[in-house]
């Protein structure tokens, strides 16, 4: 199939960016949405052009590291889908496809599609981990972990922070990012003794990284590409308020 | 001859001893050595933490945005550990000898018994950082089994135990790096060791942002940079993954081993077109309760819905009753090769076979009603329940391949065949995990030492973590208590000047060519010839005719690459320009040292080395040895040996009959 492509392109975080329109053709069913972008870059850098920059790893819908907003969605039109999962099964010929970066003041554009969510990693030093040393640890066993609760913890930690929850919300909050890693820690007794403290800080650093407040839309469920529920968010609030009434 | 430093003594007792007569450094001498940390998978972030956390400083690189991105994250199916949970007769030893097996007698039995001993204090670890494994009703861990093992002793978290063991160590990490022990510097690529008075000091990373070169100091250097599956173009790895800081060290004097040694992953979903870009594994723990199978008849093209039952040949459990459809994953790579090229593979390109879950989804739905006292219940109703079953285990490989194939695996058998997955080959290292080049030390997949010519499944989440966790962390204090009164070394120190100036004449050669073919179709000939030749099956014909195009295309690549951009901004196509100028030497290398080796073990097949009935055959009078090849200038190598010793297993032809 043939298609249209309006294309977000910018040189740096300090220059202002544009669209430009670019023709694909002869795209299969079977690519995938970042090998169709593949084929376009070959054809710009034969033609003595600059190539997109897009920010991509694993391609297998586990590594967060690819972004794009594509048609308006963070990871594009699929329900529960990453950029590099989604293939061009779900275009049709002629199709006009507008792709841009993930738009936060959080995350300043690196480069056209790439963007910088160092403020993530930030947000996990300010206490998204239980303090264990290297050799501290008993015996896996010896702390029995109720199934249902594990599963939630598990559900949670498979956030893969990759923002689209950020690019999805119309405040640009981080709150569903957060809120995983606190429910994960939270549903676990390992993750007990810094409970109070842990939710406080990572709110704090949220909000110094300049990510918008929650005003429940859910935006942020509905694009998250591993569907990451919005109960987490309900927990961290309920933990919020916990640990501000016990003074920490 | 090379020196492992395996330490005298009884086998179990030597990494005991070992830890208890190594020098130490005291905690306020740590405080003034330097350690650099190249890579963030499980083997970088675990070892970047835990010399943090012992008080050591420590810069950690990686070419990705957040360390929480390395590959490591991908891997699927478990972690192995000697935990024995399920009371079916596991220990140390057991896991000992099943990896030294699986590697078909080509791994060292020292190395491989400390990672076995460790394997019980990663689990207990990863726990106590909250790691989500899976667990039983009853609260306690859950266990499920992989190929080339009897017993259950894997350890997983659904189809993403990588994920979560790396979130688990990268967390450890962060914290380090919020307490002041750890400097984190994401989007940077080493592309220089520095060496100085035959010491590893420091490396050049060049900034991916600004195209900038950096010069770092360390009092040691760590490579965590993984494995080199992409030379071979179209792999499972990371589009990112590559050889380079590896092979600068080994242009500086580290020797690369058993480049040869490839690990082909029997479970992935088949190549669709020329414009593959990736491949993608169906986790190994698929295996447990899919069947493989292909018809009966050459050239079948009937549906396999269509197709009877006592007209489908599942060839591993015909061929191999004992471990069945669990065989390890060379020997089912192979035998999916040998079908398909015998013209009963299935799918539009015949080069596929089919992955079933149909008696599965029975055998669960049964269970199920019986579990729930059902009673009278339908066919159709035990294949809902049977499919929920199959859901939880392994959902999310389902929906993966469904999303990649359109279609619906629930419904259909999947077609899946063999491709690149891992390297055990690597750099050399000692029993200190230690380089041939001195305060160099490889963890993880890029070192060569613990799987030797193949790798059970489970075993590399295993050891990235012992290495990071329990080796290193010992190993290096031996090192560094000699460097303890030397302070830090000037980056303005004539060695870095030099280093910095070689990487930075390399770029602007490679800017300045300005030819006419893209990076990408360099490295799609590359991994084509790779492939054909040294890919599952290598004979010696063909390797030769392979060292000859790999140097030609290498010759081509250097006055015919193009590069759009410049060098002092973000420039994928110069950093990925870099990456396959050091495939295309390691490429050659791979060739030579397959037909140097002339027997066939593990991944490694020669054609001309099999039993009667198509089965791998070794030389262990001629070849029982680790070949260690020093490179001298591009395409000159000189071969080392360092000779296997097995004192505790005897080494016999491997049997899953």
């Amino acid at each position: 199939m043939n298609l249209n492509l309006k294309v977000w392109r910018q040189k740096n975080s300090k220059t202002e960016g544009r669209f430009e329109s670019y023709q694909v053709n002869d795209i299969s069913t079977e690519m995938s949405f970042l090998e169709m972008i593949d084929v376009l870059n070959e054809k710009l850098i034969k033609d003595g052009g600059d190539p997109i920059a897009f920010d991509h790893d694993c391609r297998e819908g586990i590594c967060g590291m690819c972004s794009m907003v594509i048609d308006g969605r963070p990871h594009g039109p699929w329900q529960g889908t990453t950029t590099c999962q989604l293939h061009m099964r779900a275009f049709k010929d002629g199709d006009t496809i507008t792709i841009e970066p993930f738009r936060a003041n959080a995350f300043p554009v690196v480069k056209d599609l790439m963007v910088n969510r160092s403020a993530f990693d930030r947000i996990i030093q300010a206490g998204g981990y239980i303090s264990v040393n290297t050799g501290n640890a008993v015996d896996g066993n010896s702390l029995p972990i109720e199934k249902d609760n594990a599963d939630d913890a598990f559900a949670a930690a498979a956030c893969i922070g990759c923002g689209a929850c950020v690019a999805a919300c119309k405040n640009a909050s981080a709150m569903l990012f957060v809120s995983a890693k606190v429910s994960h820690l939270a549903l676990l007794p390992q993750g007990q003794p810094e409970r109070k403290q842990r939710v406080t800080s990572m709110i704090a650093q949220m909000d110094k990284e300049g990510f918008g407040s929650c005003t429940n839309t859910y935006a942020c469920e509905a694009e998250c590409p591993k569907e990451i529920s919005v109960m987490n968010i309900a927990r961290l609030n309920r933990e919020y308020l916990q640990s501000s009434l016990s003074g920490k | 001859m090379l020196d492992s430093k395996i330490p005298p003594g009884p086998l179990e007792e030597k990494w005991t001893k070992y830890k208890g007569s190594v020098r130490l450094v005291n905690p306020a001498n740590k405080r003034k050595l330097e350690i650099i940390v190249v890579g963030t998978g499980l083997a970088g972030a675990s070892a970047a933490a835990s010399l943090g956390e012992m008080g050591y400083k420590v810069k950690a690189f990686c070419f990705q945005d957040s360390p929480r991105r390395a590959h490591s994250i991908a891997a699927q199916g478990g972690i192995n550990a000697a935990k024995n949970y399920q009371n079916d007769g596991d220990s140390v030893y057991r896991l000992f000898y099943d990896t030294i097996k699986g590697g078909d007698y080509r791994a060292r039995e020292g190395n491989v018994h400390r990672l076995a001993e460790v394997s019980t204090n990663i689990i207990d670890q990863c726990v106590a950082q909250g790691v989500p494994f899976a667990r039983e009703y009853g609260g306690l861990l859950s266990n499920r089994s992989f190929g080339g093992t009897q017993v259950q002793r894997t350890f997983y978290a659904a189809g993403q135990t990588g994920q979560q063991l790396l979130i688990g160590a990268y967390q450890s990490l962060e914290r380090q790096v919020a307490l002041g022990t750890v400097e984190m510097h994401t989007r940077h690529e080493m592309i220089e060791l520095v060496v100085i008075d035959g010491k590893a000091r420091g490396i050049i990373a060049r900034n991916l942002q600004t195209g900038e070169l950096e010069r770092h100091f360390g009092h040691a250097v760590l490579l965590c940079t993984g494995g080199y599956g992409n030379v071979f173009y179209l792999s499972t790895n990371a589009m990112g993954s590559n050889v380079t800081a590896a092979w600068k060290a080994h242009k500086k004097g580290a020797y690369f081993a058993n480049p040869c040694f490839t690990q082909i992953h029997p479970t992935c979903i088949p190549v669709s077109g020329d414009h593959q870009s990736k491949l993608t594994l169906m986790s190994e723990s698929l295996r447990n309760d899919g069947r493989i199978w292909v018809p009966l008849k050459q050239n079948d093209d009937r549906k396999p819905s269509d197709i009877p039952e006592n007209e489908r040949d599942y060839y591993l459990e015909r061929r191999y009753p004992a471990f069945g459809n669990l065989v390890p994953r060379d020997v089912a790579s192979r035998a999916a090769k040998e079908r398909c090229d015998a013209g009963y593979g299935v799918g539009s390109s015949k080069q596929a076979v089919y992955l079933d879950y149909a008696d599965a989804i029975q055998r669960y739905g049964k269970i199920e009603a019986s579990k729930k006292n059902l009673g009278n219940v339908s066919a159709e109703e035990i294949t809902a329940l049977g499919k929920e079953v199959v859901k939880e285990k392994y959902g999310n490989l389902f929906n993966m391949y469904e999303k990649i194939t359109g279609e619906n695996p629930y419904e259909t058998p999947m077609r899946i065949y063999p491709a690149v997955h891992y390297t055990m080959g690597g750099l050399w290292v000692d029993y200190e995990l230690k380089t041939t080049v001195d305060g160099l030390y490889a963890l993880g997949e890029a070192n060569f030492s613990d799987h030797g010519a193949n790798r059970l499944g489970a075993s590399a989440l295993m050891q990235g973590l012992a290495d990071g966790y329990f080796v290193i962390p010992y190993t290096l204090g031996n090192y560094l208590s000699d460097e303890i009164g030397k302070g830090s070394i000037s980056t303005d120190h004539p060695a870095f000047a030099e280093a910095e100036k070689n990487a930075n004449d390399r770029i602007n050669k490679l800017i300045s060519i300005n030819g006419k073919q893209t990076v990408e179709s360099f490295h799609k000939r590359l991994g084509k010839i790779i492939w054909d030749k040294c890919g599952m099956a290598r004979n010696a014909d063909g390797l030769k005719q392979a060292i000859a195009e790999v140097r030609a295309l290498r010759e081509e690549f250097w006055s015919d690459v193009k590069i759009p951009g410049s060098i002092d901004e973000m420039n994928p196509e110069l950093d990925k320009a870099g990456r396959v100028a050091d495939f295309l030497e390691l490429g050659e290398l791979m060739c030579i040292d397959a037909l140097e080796r002339n027997e066939s073990c593990g991944g490694h097949f020669r054609e001309e080395y099999q039993t009667a009935d198509g089965e791998a055959l070794r030389d262990d009078s001629g070849h029982m040895f680790v070949s260690a090849w020093e490179n001298k200038e591009v395409g000159n190598w000189v071969l080392h040996k360092e000779n296997l010793d097995y004192e505790v297993v005897k080494p016999s032809q491997r049997s899953y009959k």
